[in-house]
């Protein structure tokens, strides 16, 4: 437990370092049917490598945009992205993205879009094979490795979604409300899937969520965002030992905080 | 709408075809010598042309052959098509230039049919088998055209993102990406272009050329062999069936990771 907290603060301690991902003085405007739209104003983020943020809001406060926009799916309005100092200007392999509807190609098997990155990318064969041949095994899939992802449940074909960008070797993994349209038994044993791969490795994980528990219980820090315009209202570092008991006092404090930073103080 | 378990397909898909031979024949049972042959003499002709029977009328045996030069230009004027209608489609689906200088014109030109353009063609191409080749290929071309266009411009957006954060650069997103993802929309191009040929070669041989099976039964009718009619269409749809099923196995084949084609 005691370690658990000080691997927690060293994680803070390096996002006052160098941070991996840096949002600075970042506002996005869309144009709108009725002229144009803040989605974003003034966000500034910094996240350290090796560090599991969530974004937490209700709709509308822009925490799908600020991860689009560290995708490098959107461009700012004004402001900047940086990834390891230097500007994101696109899309790229450091920075893997695992949507909620999945976003596998669906003419390829679970190997084949596993591969896929490392062939676009022109990685040698031998190493392509080995590569997705662990990460086969890393989520469970070895049996249905030739299955293409219409024969897979959807728990399945978000562990591909995952396996295909760490295969990738994405340094950063943004994560669009992933698990929200899972049932709730497939999304309890990927959130414990995801913990174990990322504490395994040095991955840096940025996840989207509107479940304020999902939050708690995978975050290192959890930031709380507000609607109109989009921005960011709070920052709650969680500094819970995991694997987190949802049920015990400590959790439930946070939860009833969390909440109150959401939706104003309860009565 | 799913079938009740317990009853194969091919029975049920029987039924239908079983009371229209019915009909036919409670119709014409009384009137063997009507208008309108019975079954059982248009099975007789079937096999006569086939050359299984020797009645040695003018038709007897002539099946075969006639088969062979209506496929040759189903498939010529198909082949045909779909070496034009398949670039094009891809160029005018991906290319905005491409698209905005034909698209009108493709346009304005597809609802002019086929039998509008006969008279055209055999003017200018004269009496003969290429003009009916050539109006197959009209036939099959916007069906294939159409649908290859429709499949490189309903790429699931989703996809071109995950690709681009795979590490896939603009210029491969058109074979990593569009192609295969138009595929299925190309294989329902090819599906309705090679069925449409079965309908456009009847037209394209009742004038200028004498064999084939339109020419069969543009014969046949004028001297009143309404049963060598009825064969010759029995025919036509037997082997548009066949070539159908043809390309059904193929898209199969290589479309087994889609769950509306996978077998």
């Amino acid at each position: 437990m005691a370690a658990e907290t000080l691997m927690a603060d060293r994680r803070q301690l390096a996002a006052a370092g160098s941070p991996v991902l840096q949002v600075q003085a970042v506002h996005k405007r869309f144009a709108a049917a009725g002229g144009e739209v803040e989605a974003l104003r003034a966000v500034d983020l910094a996240v350290a490598r090796g560090e599991f943020v969530c974004l937490i809001g209700a709709s509308g406060c822009g925490k799908s945009t600020l991860l689009r926009l560290i995708g490098g799916f959107e461009t700012p309005s004004e402001g900047q992205v940086l990834m390891d100092g230097r500007p994101v200007t696109g899309p790229g392999p450091e920075r893997g993205m695992v949507f909620q509807d999945y976003g596998l190609f669906p003419w390829l098997s679970v190997r084949r879009n596993i591969e896929f990155g490392l062939v676009a990318r022109g990685r040698p064969r031998a190493e392509v094979r080995t590569t997705a041949e662990r990460f086969i095994e890393i989520i469970g899939l070895a049996r249905f490795a030739d299955a293409y992802p219409h024969q897979l449940s959807g728990g399945m074909k978000q562990r591909v979604a995952i396996a295909r960008v760490l295969a990738n070797d994405a340094a950063v993994v943004l994560m669009d409300e992933p698990f929200g349209a899972l049932d709730a038994m497939t999304r309890e044993r990927l959130q414990d899937e995801l913990l174990s791969l990322w504490s395994s490795t040095g991955l840096t994980v940025l996840f989207v969520t509107h479940a304020i528990e999902e939050a708690i219980l995978l975050a290192d820090r959890i930031v709380v965002m507000s609607p109109g315009p989009g921005r960011i209202t709070a920052e709650v570092p969680v500094r819970l030992a995991r694997p987190r008991d949802v049920v015990s006092v400590p959790f439930n404090d946070l939860r009833r905080d969390l909440a109150a930073l959401l939706h104003g103080p309860a009565p | 709408m799913e079938t009740r378990a317990g009853t194969p397909p091919g029975l049920l898909a029987a039924v239908f075809p079983a009371a229209l031979l019915a009909l036919w024949w409670g119709a014409t049972r009384d009137a063997p010598d009507g208008l309108i042959p019975q079954p059982g003499q248009v099975l007789h002709e079937f096999l006569d042309l086939a050359g299984l029977l020797g009645n040695n009328d003018s038709f007897s045996g002539t099946l075969w052959a006639n088969l062979l030069a209506s496929s040759e230009r189903v498939f010529g004027g198909f082949l045909l098509a779909a070496v034009v209608a398949l670039p094009l489609g891809l160029l005018i689906g991906q290319v905005l230039l491409v698209r905005r200088m034909l698209d009108g014109t493709l346009q304005l030109l597809r609802p002019v049919p086929v039998t509008a353009w006969q008279p055209l063609f055999l003017i200018l191409f004269g009496l003969g088998s290429h003009t009916a080749l050539l109006l197959v290929t009209l036939g099959c071309f916007y069906p294939i055209l159409l649908n290859t266009v429709f499949g490189v411009r309903n790429v699931e957006p989703r996809l071109f993102e995950a690709a681009a954060m795979l590490g896939v650069s603009r210029a491969a997103m058109f074979p990593k990406v569009v192609l295969p993802s138009a595929l299925p929309g190309i294989f329902t191009g090819l599906r309705l272009g090679l069925g449409f040929a079965w309908v456009v070669i009847v037209v394209g041989e009742i004038s200028g050329v004498s064999t084939g099976l339109g020419a069969m039964i543009t014969d046949a009718r004028e001297v009143s062999r309404t049963d060598v009619v009825i064969a010759g269409m029995v025919t036509i749809g037997l082997a548009g069936f066949l070539s159908d099923q043809a390309i059904l196995l193929a898209s199969r084949r290589l479309l087994r990771w889609s769950p509306q084609h996978g077998g």
